[in-house]
């Protein structure tokens, strides 16, 4: 299930790790998560569901989705997806609802942070915050729920588009490494102090005007919580991959693009042998294309829109491998045992209802669900600002000005969820909201300029025709915003 | 082949035909099928089923779904150990 041969990724050879899970023992690498340890050993089935004892795994595979939670070391409900294997662990399917654990693993204790800026997230629009603000002089506290920071940004193996200022022509992973590198360098002056393995599990109303946060470090498999005192907040939590409906839709096999990315192309394992694609958004065309790059077969796109709906340069790639594209047709079930084992697809009629007579069945061991996002709110609507829901940027959004700020003072926004876009967007909005979150705190070094740039670059990277969503979207938050002031 | 069911809650394993039932017999806002369903109250906090049962809600219903109605997503956001919460200053 490894990649051997990539043509842009070299997957180097890695320290070998040995693990148990239920009893077998298996070997995994350095650098793997349990789950692509597990899954790279062909293990899919990771529990089985609550009432109807369907076998269950991973399905966002970025921690976001809980169905991939196992007993480690005696620790139940553990995120596997995002938790690092580690020599000798035991790894074990945990019943439903697990026991109590009698491990000891909470001998830990509460520690208390105290920064000027918390950045939620460390993807590409966070990984900027970041950076911008520090330079600015604020110091930064950077939290992730991976193992490494750069978001979605590790799994980009594509070149982007839009104009040189905006890195056009350079890979997502290249970008990605640089931006790790200056945090690290930001790092080491204790400008930036990096959580990864943590997560911002709530939000607290802080004394004088601060925010305050509850903070989950994962430590081994166990935890400790950070109470963070701050004042001013970026949340560029991302987004979560949408589900479709169809009888399996649970099965082992079926997978949030995310989730086949970060397998490839962070872990180097194969999700399968032969994929159908569902989505021909920009998303489900790039992914299908990467899929190809690893060797894995892609049986077809399926598309419900009468339209594709991402670049044209992605689908004539894909075309021109031979992978056809069918616009209005879906899924209609996908079946198999344990895994799936093959998929329905049906067309649709103008009105996306299924033509009874049209149905093919496919050969597959993968389907990969790439129909949107959700943009991640919670803790923004914990935080209480003003939230409205617009479909063009892919549900509920928070409300904020251009300079990413939301109607709660020092409460900041940037990246997918602030409505679902691309990378190269992200970062720049995370450059603004970086330095528009320090001036306010009375950092300035050059900062009125540096905003007036980065607005101008959002302005030209959203003027083309495939800035035509986003536009409309950001329009709404705006006319929204107005009309609450 | 036997027929899989269609999950739209995969932590509490809720099915299509579940939300439908429960819209049809009048739970008809998101904080009543919460309490009859336990939608939105598995460890992922509806991040997987809560898009899909306000499209379901939505379209059974004919009616936008106030965003009044939306559940509150309280913290802890993610499954924590209570004793890592408990736990005090050295």
């Amino acid at each position: 299930m490894r990649i051997q041969n990539h043509p842009i990724i070299d997957f180097k050879q890695k320290k070998k790790i040995t693990f148990y899970f239920n009893r077998r023992k298996l070997e995994g690498f350095e650098g793997d998560s349990i789950a692509s340890a597990l899954y790279a050993n062909g293990v899919k089935v990771f529990t089985k569901s609550l009432r109807y004892d369907n076998p269950r795994g991973f399905f966002c595979g970025i921690g976001k989705c809980a169905s991939c939670l196992m007993r480690v070391n005696g620790i139940p409900n553990v995120r596997t997806c995002i938790a690092p294997l580690k020599e000798n662990i035991k790894v074990e399917t945990q019943e439903k609802l697990p026991a109590l654990s009698s491990a000891e693993f909470n001998k830990q204790h509460k520690k208390t942070l105290t920064v000027d800026l918390l950045v939620v997230g460390a993807g590409p629009a966070g990984m900027c915050s970041s950076i911008e603000a520090a330079r600015q002089g604020a110091s930064v506290l950077l939290v992730d729920e991976n193992m490494d920071v750069g978001g979605q940004l590790i799994k980009q193996t594509h070149k982007f588009f839009g104009s040189k200022q905006e890195r056009a022509g350079t890979r997502g992973i290249e970008i990605a490494e640089e931006l790790k590198k200056e945090i690290k360098k930001l790092q080491e002056q204790k400008k930036i102090n990096l959580m990864v393995n943590s997560t911002v599990i709530g939000y607290y109303e802080g004394e004088k005007g601060k925010h305050r946060f509850g903070v989950v470090k994962r430590k081994g498999y166990s935890s400790i919580f950070y109470e963070v005192v701050c004042r001013a907040v970026v949340f560029s939590c991302g987004a979560m991959e949408n589900m479709l409906l169809f009888p399996g839709n649970d099965l082992p096999g079926v997978y949030g693009a995310g989730a086949v990315q970060t397998l490839m192309n962070v872990y180097g394992v194969k999700p399968g042998n032969r994929v159908l694609m569902v989505g021909a958004g920009n998303v489900g065309l790039i992914v299908s294309y990467q899929l190809l790059q690893a060797g894995v077969q892609v049986d077809r796109v399926v598309e419900a829109a009468p339209v594709i709906g991402g670049y044209h340069v992605h689908a004539a790639k894909l075309r021109r491998c031979g992978v056809p594209i069918y616009t209005s047709y879906s899924v209609k079930e996908v079946y198999g045992r344990n895994c799936v084992e093959g998929a329905v697809v049906v067309k649709l009629d103008e009105n996306w209802n299924p033509i009874e007579g049209t149905e093919e069945k496919i050969k597959c061991d993968t389907v990969c669900l790439a129909v949107g996002l959700t943009p991640s709110t919670r803790l923004l609507s914990q935080a209480g600002v003003e939230m409205e829901f617009i479909p063009e940027a892919g549900g509920y959004v928070a409300l904020h000005n251009r300079f990413m700020e939301t109607t709660v003072d020092n409460i900041y926004v940037a990246g997918d969820s602030s409505g679902i876009e691309e990378a190269s967007t992200a970062m720049i909005e995370g450059k603004i909201a970086g330095v528009a979150a320090s001036l306010k705190l009375g950092y300035n070094q050059n900062a009125k300029k540096l905003l007036k740039q980065y607005l101008e670059e959002l302005d030209r990277l959203r003027s083309g025709p495939f800035g035509e969503k986003p536009r409309i979207a950001k329009e709404k938050i705006t006319k929204f915003l107005e009309k609450k002031t | 082949m036997v027929k899989k069911k269609i999950i739209v809650c995969r932590c509490e394993d809720l099915t299509l035909e579940d939300v439908e039932k429960a819209i049809d017999e009048g739970y008809i806002d998101l904080e009543e099928l919460r309490k009859k369903l336990r939608i939105g109250m598995g460890p992922c906090q509806g991040r997987v089923c809560l898009p899909i049962v306000m499209k379901i809600l939505e379209r059974k219903t004919g009616k936008k779904i106030p965003k009044e109605s939306l559940p509150k997503a309280r913290p802890p956001i993610i499954p924590v150990p209570l004793g890592t919460l408990a736990s005090e200053e050295k």
